[in-house]
């Protein structure tokens, strides 16, 4: 790790009782105490690097912390302030998940075949956040090419959950999770392939939204699959996350799949009522959990909602297992071809001894991958093959349709869907990685949402016996989040879950 | 459906991996358990169905036929492994 | 038993657009390895292609002039394999719904002869690099400049039956893309490319033989040089009891056979599936009627009108509109100077002469302007200047690009239609040679020539030939009849 700082964490006060640092505090918190100069951005970033420092050995949020360009931005984001040309997020210090390129600052993907890619190009998210005058702290921790959830495919090992070290902090983006939950960063963004920002954000007591796909530039995220990644802001509540939608929701033209429309602002519906709103229940959903203490969050949650005003009805996706199987097609099989291009011939690794053309390919590939992406990558292209595509892909492709369906005619009877995040809290490291169909239902929450490319939060609910964080899920129809922020917004007013912090 | 070893081989090369033999059995195995559970999707009828082309309902948007700067050539070889002048440099192919 | 035999052709296009299909780096050709490349044509992580307008509205241009149906709905999809000039190790091409489908050329043979042949479908796709190898060492050296062309494929039905109409259909697409100006056409630097599909089959019989594909030919000659070469390698083998191989063969123009390829993988499994980075491509029925109005005049329906509107005859109507450039000198040179016959005869006879054109006769770098040519033309069939010193003049034009005029003031080169000039002339070369005049008085008419000769030399070429004959046997009657 390195030195970062000389001396102790920079604490704020202003005649409070109990002292918060300031890298527990949260975006929308400090922004404020920026706008009044109670802060400077350096003082932020500092207090943030300190923390890293402190606890990075035991969390391992972070494949690469990037202190100085930190302080940079920092400095400059102050001197932004001072002129009068800041905007809301201005000076607040972000950790991006290692799959967003970031120009001139390795990119790895927490893979060895990237180990040594530095882009020469700013993912377009990676642009708007530079344009607000935020403060890049580094790049997260996450599973190979966002493929697990549970962070422990990576290459540089796996991440720590916060609130109990020998515990999974979820995946694919468990980097950007831990380290807004452990207070290394105080945002992060992340990616949602299959439940990839929601998980880890469930696993770590944090709050997360995979927005609606198309509403955030994929230009310079790398691909795990195109028709499902979405990057999405992780936060320690929905405040933090309306103020990252605002900047990073937009239309691209670089990115083909990037949707032309207007997106409001999303801090509008932080204050809205929530009453006379509808929740959906859907039974298929429910008839997985089995898990008693994730069963108890979701009827307290309930009893919240109702408080509030907001009914509930039963409802039925009647494809939906249907449609978290043809994931496990349709992603391993667009994986399988936007991973062809990590052969060795332009960038990254490239394997030291090989006999021919051939050769190299397949050593380079076989040394940079890890099991869990090999894996993928065969099933994958076996689905294409000759002989396969028709019952496999393009059935999927049909079955996904169908889900589709299902959630919109679900949507005629709620507001949004209401469901948990997981089946269960975070499992221990090592415990389901040589099981992979064991890992994959980790997902069924999570992947309908993807397959139908609706947005989703998730929010924390509760804590398990044991101490660890139960998440809560919120779906909407398509380009809805403002919902969601409405409707988290209202369950944070009321409860305090998403105000505890793990002690590290 | 049972996967063969030569199915195995045969996808491995067309990914181009290179697989120990281990590896092979174990992806046998595993790829067999995955696509079982894949096989339910052939239960549900999707005759009339069209398949999704993604999740948005849009078409693919033109650019103008404008010319804008490449990469500096320095920028573009950074990250090569291998080259030689300003080409990558590669393993001939045997053909 | 005799056999016939059944080609289909594939033709790769470059797009003649500034910017590459996906991304916004130039097209432009020889530039230093690697220079025109972004993260985007480099297949970099994270990446995302966009369509080039342009190059969509040239494959719509060439699907109209092809007579094709337009899908209104394509799909672009990815074409996967392994190859070191392929950056992302798979290609964005077209496969289950191209652009455009069942359209026809008609490509008239050496024979006279108009066939029409079918096109099976014709689809967008991006090129791949060059890959270079190295001559002594076991290396190759990839250069991605033209990674991310826009291409178009045409694929035609197995219609063509012989090795000449393969050339006659390749020279006919050629003209048209060159024509529609969204391709150069120039198959030595790869601008055009062809690819054959061959079989042979009993005489009479309608279900195909195997076929092979042949690839590596890269002139028109080669093409049927190759598709001669393994319709009787084909045919010697079916005679023999043997059965034929479906393969991919090389055609090696040293030695003029085909080759097997040692196969690099058991025939591709392209693993083809729709490219998710982009979606659907819609093509607007407006858009294509807007194109098909602003279509530019196809090479044979211009030619049909120069028959008819000209009255030229068709072999020359051919030569005039080989080139889209060629002809549009002959038309604005008959604008001026309404003698299309003439403005023909000399634009095959002298100005190609002097562009010392192949079949392309590269007019652009003709120094004489429509302008000066029809001033030229004028000035001849007026009769101030002769034939042959038209000729003349026309030289000094080309070699200095001045007018007309100019060159005949310059050097008094105005011809002589002064009838008693030309009588002063005739009595001078007359007089000056008595001998010569007996001999002809005596009965040598051959001698007639000689005088005409002189009275032309005498004259540096400028005494109007016509009037010299007319009034040289006038005084020759008159001094044979004292």
């Amino acid at each position: 790790m390195g030195n970062l700082l000389p001396g102790p964490n920079p604490t704020f006060r202003e005649g409070m009782q109990t002292v918060t640092q300031l890298y527990d505090m949260t975006a929308t918190e400090l922004a404020r105490l920026l706008r009044e100069k109670k802060v400077s951005s350096v003082e932020i970033t500092r207090s943030v690097l300190g923390r890293i420092e402190a606890v990075e050995g035991k969390i391992r949020s972070y494949v690469t912390v990037t202190p100085e360009i930190a302080l940079d931005m920092a400095k400059e984001a102050d001197a932004r302030i001072a002129a009068g040309d800041s905007r809301p997020l201005t000076g607040i210090p972000i950790a991006v998940k290692d799959n967003m390129c970031t120009r001139g600052v390795r990119t790895t993907c927490g893979s060895r075949i990237l180990a040594n890619f530095v882009p020469p190009y700013d993912a377009t998210v990676v642009g708007l956040l530079r344009r607000e005058g935020m403060v890049m702290l580094g790049k997260a921790n996450m599973d190979e090419f966002a493929m697990g959830s549970s962070t422990e495919t990576s290459y540089w090992g796996p991440t720590h959950n916060p609130w109990d070290l020998e515990r999974i902090p979820g995946g694919s983006s468990g980097g950007s999770a831990a380290a807004v939950s452990a207070g290394e960063a105080i945002v992060s963004l992340g990616s949602d392939t299959g439940g990839s920002i929601r998980l880890p954000a469930a696993f770590c007591g944090v709050t997360g939204i995979k927005p609606t796909y198309g509403s955030i530039s994929r230009y310079g995220l790398v691909a795990y699959a195109s028709s499902l990644d979405q990057i999405g802001p992780i936060g320690r509540d929905v405040w933090d996350l309306a103020l990252l939608l605002n900047v990073l929701c937009g239309h691209d033209p670089a990115d083909s799949t990037s949707v032309p429309r207007q997106y409001p602002d999303f801090t509008t519906f932080l204050d809205k009522s929530v009453k006379g709103m509808t929740l959906g229940l859907p039974q298929e959903f429910f008839s997985k959990l089995d898990n008693p203490e994730v069963q108890h969050a979701i009827s307290e949650a309930r009893a919240v909602f109702e408080g509030l005003g907001v009914k509930f009805v039963e409802l039925s996706l009647p494809t939906l297992d249907y449609g978290i199987a043809a994931y496990y097609i349709i992603a391993p099989s667009e994986a399988s071809s936007n991973l062809a291009r990590y052969d060795g011939v332009k960038y990254g690794h490239r394997a030291g001894e090989f006999e021919s053309m051939i050769d190299m390919y397949c050593r380079t590939r076989a040394e940079g991958f890890g099991p869990e992406v090999k894996r993928r990558i065969m099933l994958g292209t076996y689905a294409l093959s000759s002989g396969y595509y028709d019952a496999y892909y393009l059935k999927a492709a049909k079955v996904r349709t169908l889900i589709t369906q299902d959630f919109e005619k679900a949507f005629e009877k709620c507001d949004a869907i209401f469901c948990p995040t997981a089946p269960s809290p975070a499992f221990k490291i090592g415990e389901k990685i040589d099981d992979p169909i064991q890992m994959y239902l980790t997902d069924v929450f999570t992947i309908p949402v993807n397959m139908a490319g609706l947005p989703g939060m998730a929010l924390p609910g509760g804590m398990s016996r044991d101490g660890l964080p139960i998440g809560l899920q919120l779906i909407a129809p398509h380009f809805e989040e403002s919902r969601l922020v409405q409707l988290t917004a209202a369950f944070q007013k009321t409860t305090d879950h998403h105000l505890k912090r793990p002690t590290l | 459906m049972k996967i063969t070893p030569e199915q195995v081989d045969y996808v491995a090369l067309l990914g181009r991996l290179a697989l120990e033999p281990e590896e092979k059995k174990k992806y046998m195995g595993q790829l067999d358990d995955i696509l079982k559970y894949m096989d339910m999707l052939a239960e549900v009828p999707t005759d009339d169905v069209a398949p999704m082309a993604g999740s948005v309902e849009l078409y693919t948007p033109l650019r103008e036929d404008d010319v804008k700067a490449s990469l500096p050539v320095e920028e573009a070889l950074a990250n090569a492994p291998a080259r030689a002048g300003t080409s990558f440099r590669v393993p001939k192919i045997l053909e | 038993m005799e056999y016939e035999a059944v080609i289909g052709l594939e033709v790769h296009a470059q797009l003649l657009t500034d910017s590459k299909a996906f991304c916004s780096c130039t097209t432009r050709f020889g530039a230093e390895p690697n220079t025109n490349t972004c993260p985007i044509c480099l297949g970099m992580p994270g990446v995302l292609p966009v369509l080039n307008r342009k190059a969509l509205e040239f494959t719509v241009r060439m699907a109209i002039a092809c007579n094709c149906t337009i899908r209104e709905t394509s799909r672009f999809a990815r074409k996967n394999y392994y190859y070191p000039d392929l950056p992302k190790n798979y290609q964005i091409s077209q496969y289950e719904l191209p652009v455009a489908e069942h359209g026809w050329v008609d490509v008239e043979t050496v024979s006279g002869e108009v066939r029409r042949i079918g096109l099976t479908r014709i689809h967008m796709e991006e090129d791949a690099g060059k890959l270079i190898h190295d001559e002594n060492r076991p290396v190759s050296y990839v250069d991605l400049n033209r990674t991310g062309v826009p291409l178009i494929e045409i694929v035609s039905e197995p219609d063509i039956k012989s090795p000449e109409e393969a050339a006659a259909y390749l020279r006919t697409l050629r003209s048209m893309l060159v024509y529609l100006e969204i391709c150069d056409g120039n198959m030595e630097e790869g601008s055009f490319r062809c690819d054959a599909n061959v079989s042979i089959r009993p005489k009479g019989e309608t279900v195909l033989g195997v076929k092979t594909e042949v690839k590596n030919m890269n002139s028109f000659r080669n093409v049927q040089r190759a598709l001669q070469y393994e319709i009787e390698r084909q045919t010697a083998m079916l005679k023999d009891g043997e059965r034929i191989v479906q393969e991919t063969r090389l055609f090696d123009p040293s030695t003029g056979a085909t080759a097997s390829m040692r196969s690099k993988e058991q025939a591709h499994d392209y693993r083809y599936f729709p490219d998710p980075d982009l979606l659907p491509l819609r093509v607007d029925p407006a858009l294509v009627e807007r194109i098909r109005a602003e279509l530019p005049e196809l090479p044979a329906q211009k030619k049909e009108r120069f028959i008819q509107q000209f009255g030229i005859p068709p072999y020359d109507a051919g030569v005039l509109t080989a080139s889209k450039p060629m002809a549009e000198y002959f038309e604005q040179t008959v604008k001026l100077h309404p003698n299309p016959k003439a403005v023909s005869n000399w634009i095959m006879t002298e100005l190609m002469r002097e562009l010392k054109g192949a079949d392309e006769s590269d007019i652009s770098t003709c120094p004489v302007s429509p302008t000066q040519l029809a001033d030229l033309l004028k000035l001849m069939d007026s009769g101030t200047i002769s034939g042959k010193i038209a000729k003349t003049v026309f030289e000094e034009m080309y070699s200095t690009g001045k007018d007309p005029g100019k060159i005949i003031e310059e050097k008094g080169l105005v011809q002589v239609s002064d009838t008693s000039e030309i009588l002063s002339l005739v009595q001078t070369v007359l007089d000056d040679n008595a001998g010569e005049l007996e001999k002809f008085l005596a009965g040598k008419t051959k001698i007639r020539g000689f005088f005409v000769g002189q009275v032309m030399k005498i004259s540096k070429g400028k005494a109007n030939p016509a009037l010299v004959n007319q009034v040289l046997d006038e005084e020759l009657r008159r001094r044979g009849s004292k």
